[in-house]
């Protein structure tokens, strides 16, 4: 495997060196330009190097919070009945000291009928209208990525799936179909370290959490299917989520293994535009109904999940956007019964804000952003401050902080915090 | 005698012309904004372009964006679809932006980003902005409002009506004034001088190439300059065409996340 990736790293470094190379130039054409020109293949991608440091010592994980290099290469192929789509990312990490490779799409997407699209293979899923926060988005995600600084976009997991999009008048049904769970990549100590309530102190590569997950085909499988109509300008949307909790949210009590419980959500959308800016709200019920209303100690209760949020142009140049997150805690008397003694319990309400400023400069060439996450019932958050320069259409250099705070350790936020860092990345794009 | 004949002609020509710039004077100035609000947003019934800008800074840096735009009317002077398809620089590639544009109220704007198949919608409040960092802002692209202004005829003459525009909210805007030259034959506007708030040129938006096309006269090139700034940008339209057929479908969610054939190359 790892010799794979390294010969797939090296053949994409020539090609990278054939687009920027002489001899693309003196044909006066590149190689995206031949490839699409001769095959009818649209190619693009990129490659990128990326640096960054622990701001807390931890003496359970490496003070290199990212060290790696990256190369992504997509392709895409337009047939007249169907389109066949590419992408993958070779991976080399300074951190775990590997090689991956990583096939972020890999399909066919075809129209059977007028009113239906069709997308099987590998792909990236995502609805909803939190920005940052999901609640009926429940395809697989990587917080971890994103708390060490690589692009939003490996916030989104893929997962190989079957799409379908039934498009009747001004109604659509979205069904999105995982015959096998993946879930969504965890902080587990490995690389990042984390509270653990049974050692009740942060741990990290000195106890990294072992999982279960569920693996057999159509069996343990997903389904998330939205009902969306537009009214107006108001989008509005109804979703249904048959599958797992998304991260080990259970215990196994023989094997002391972390589990994925089974999980159902049921919830609803609304989007518009109003006072100058956009407004959305998105509530949800996560069924986690192997808890037993509650009294299952070693399984996440069930909980309601409410979200607001409002986005507007504050200057010229420069959007803040403002959410209110709810998560209530169901049956929360039977859940306090079961908390072991010397666990901290949960609160049955936690509340989230969270804010983003984004301010473009320098004819859209620099993007100053922030976005944070504070709770004022846990009291502890996320602070995201990020930079990003366009040198050129071709260069961009990146950087920004990951900073993790909270009053205890056991908290949402409080559990990650000494893993704040500081990050610094280069990319080229073609 | 070859004199007399020229004599003759200039004659016969100022006889001509002169009732037509006596008219001119008589012109109505928003039946002449209302025809060039037509002709240079609302030509045929839908249309596609691909557009490549090229964006020049002070320091003499370019930067290009390519993209293919659809346009669809729902009627003429009133609302209207766009579909913006990116496809450089590539970290934009297959970036959608659509607008659902509006004349009575707000319009409806969203964005997809492929990456995270994140379909995205955007505030409509600030159209003086920059469209995709170019010297073009949103307002030059789907075209301003035209009850946001007053308008009074400064000016013509053979070939152009020169018409000053005044905002009627001065406060949302970042110009005091500008002064737009309508071509008499197309209705087309031509040029577009800026003044900001000390009354002092900042900002031209010029058509430096006019086609017909499909029997419609069609901007094929235009600039914007920022003088204060020192940067420019030039658009060039090509493979411009009218009465496609594109259906009203093509500008909804569904059509963000698999962009149609009318889009691509």
């Amino acid at each position: 495997m790892k010799k794979t990736a390294f010969i797939a790293l090296s053949a994409l470094s020539a090609l990278l060196a054939c687009e920027t190379g002489p001899a693309a130039a003196e044909e006066g054409k590149s190689l995206t330009d031949r490839l699409y020109d001769d095959y009818g293949i649209e190619m693009l991608g990129f490659a990128e190097t990326r640096w960054g440091t622990r701001l807390v010592d931890d003496e359970n994980e490496d003070t290199l919070s990212i060290g790696e290099a990256r190369a992504q290469l997509e392709l895409t192929r337009y047939f007249d009945a169907f389109t066949l789509q590419f992408k993958g990312d070779l991976l080399a990490d300074a951190v775990t000291e590997e090689l991956e490779a990583d096939i972020r799409s890999l399909n066919v997407a075809f129209r059977p009928s007028d009113v239906l699209d069709v997308k099987i293979g590998r792909m990236v899923s995502t609805w909803g209208t939190g920005d940052l926060v999901f609640i009926n988005d429940m395809f697989p995600k990587d917080w971890q990525s994103f708390f060490i600084g690589r692009d939003d976009e490996y916030l989104k997991q893929a997962s190989n799936s079957i799409r379908t999009g039934l498009f009747l008048g001004d109604y659509t049904i979205d069904v999105v179909y995982t015959p096998r769970f993946q879930g969504s990549e965890f902080v587990s100590g490995e690389r990042l370290s984390y509270f653990n309530p049974g050692a009740g102190q942060i741990v990290g590569q000195n106890m990294v959490m072992a999982d279960d997950a569920p693996d057999a085909y159509f069996e343990d499988d997903e389904t998330s299917v939205r009902l969306s109509k537009r009214f107006g300008g108001v989008e509005t949307a109804l979703y249904g989520y048959m599958g797992f909790w998304q991260e080990p949210e259970g215990m196994d009590a023989t094997t002391s293994k972390a589990i994925y419980p089974r999980l159902n959500v049921w919830g609803a959308s609304a989007r518009s535009p109003m006072l100058g800016g956009i407004g959305n709200i998105e509530v949800g019920y996560y069924d986690s109904f192997d808890d037993d209303d509650g009294l299952n100690p070693y399984i996440r209760p069930s909980e309601y999940r409410f979200l607001v949020g409002f986005e507007r142009e504050l200057a010229h140049e420069l959007t803040g956007g403002f959410q209110y997150y709810l998560e209530a805690i169901d049956e929360y008397e039977n859940y306090e019964q079961t908390v072991a003694p010397g666990m901290e319990a949960r609160d049955e309400y936690r509340q989230m804000l969270t804010m983003r400023l984004t301010k473009l400069m320098m004819q859209q060439t620099l993007t100053l952003s922030l976005f944070a996450y504070y709770s004022p019932t846990d009291n502890d958050g996320y602070i995201r401050p990020k930079f990003k320069y366009k040198l050129t259409d071709n260069w961009l250099v990146d950087g920004g902080f990951n900073l993790f705070f909270g009053e205890d350790e056991h908290t949402f936020w409080g559990r990650f915090e000494d893993n704040s860092n500081a990050f610094v990345g280069m990319r080229y794009s073609f | 005698m070859k004199k007399t004949i020229v004599t003759a002609c200039s004659l016969f020509a100022l006889l001509i012309l002169a009732p037509a710039s006596t008219l001119a004077e008589n012109v109505n100035v928003e039946e002449v904004v209302n025809k060039a609000n037509l002709a240079a947003y609302y030509a045929g019934d839908d249309g596609k372009a691909e557009v490549n800008m090229t964006i020049t800074d002070s320091q003499g840096r370019e930067r290009t964006r390519e993209f293919v735009i659809l346009r669809k009317d729902k009627e003429d002077g009133g609302a209207q679809f766009f579909y913006v398809y990116f496809k450089k620089p590539s970290d934009v590639s297959k970036m959608v932006f659509m607008v659902h544009k509006n004349v009575d109220k707000d319009d409806n704007r969203w964005m997809y980003l492929p990456a995270l198949d994140l379909v995205k919608r955007i505030a409509a409040s600030d159209k003086r902005t920059s469209f995709v960092g170019s010297n073009f802002m949103y307002e030059d692209v789907s075209g301003r409002n035209l009850s946001e202004d007053t308008r009074e005829l400064v000016e013509s003459n053979d070939t152009h009506y020169v018409i000053k525009n005044t905002p009627k909210k001065p406060e949302d805007v970042e110009f005091s004034s500008y002064t737009v030259q309508i071509d008499k034959k197309t209705f087309l506007p031509v040029k577009g001088v800026y003044l900001d708030k000390n009354g002092k040129e900042y900002r031209i938006v010029e058509a430096t190439k006019v086609e017909e096309i499909d029997g419609i006269p069609t901007v094929t090139e235009s600039k914007v300059t920022d003088l204060a700034a020192g940067s420019s940008t030039v658009s060039k339209f090509t493979n411009v065409k009218y009465n496609i057929g594109l259906k009203e479908d093509i500008f909804t969610e569904r059509y963000l996340r698999r962009p149609p054939r009318e889009a691509r190359r």
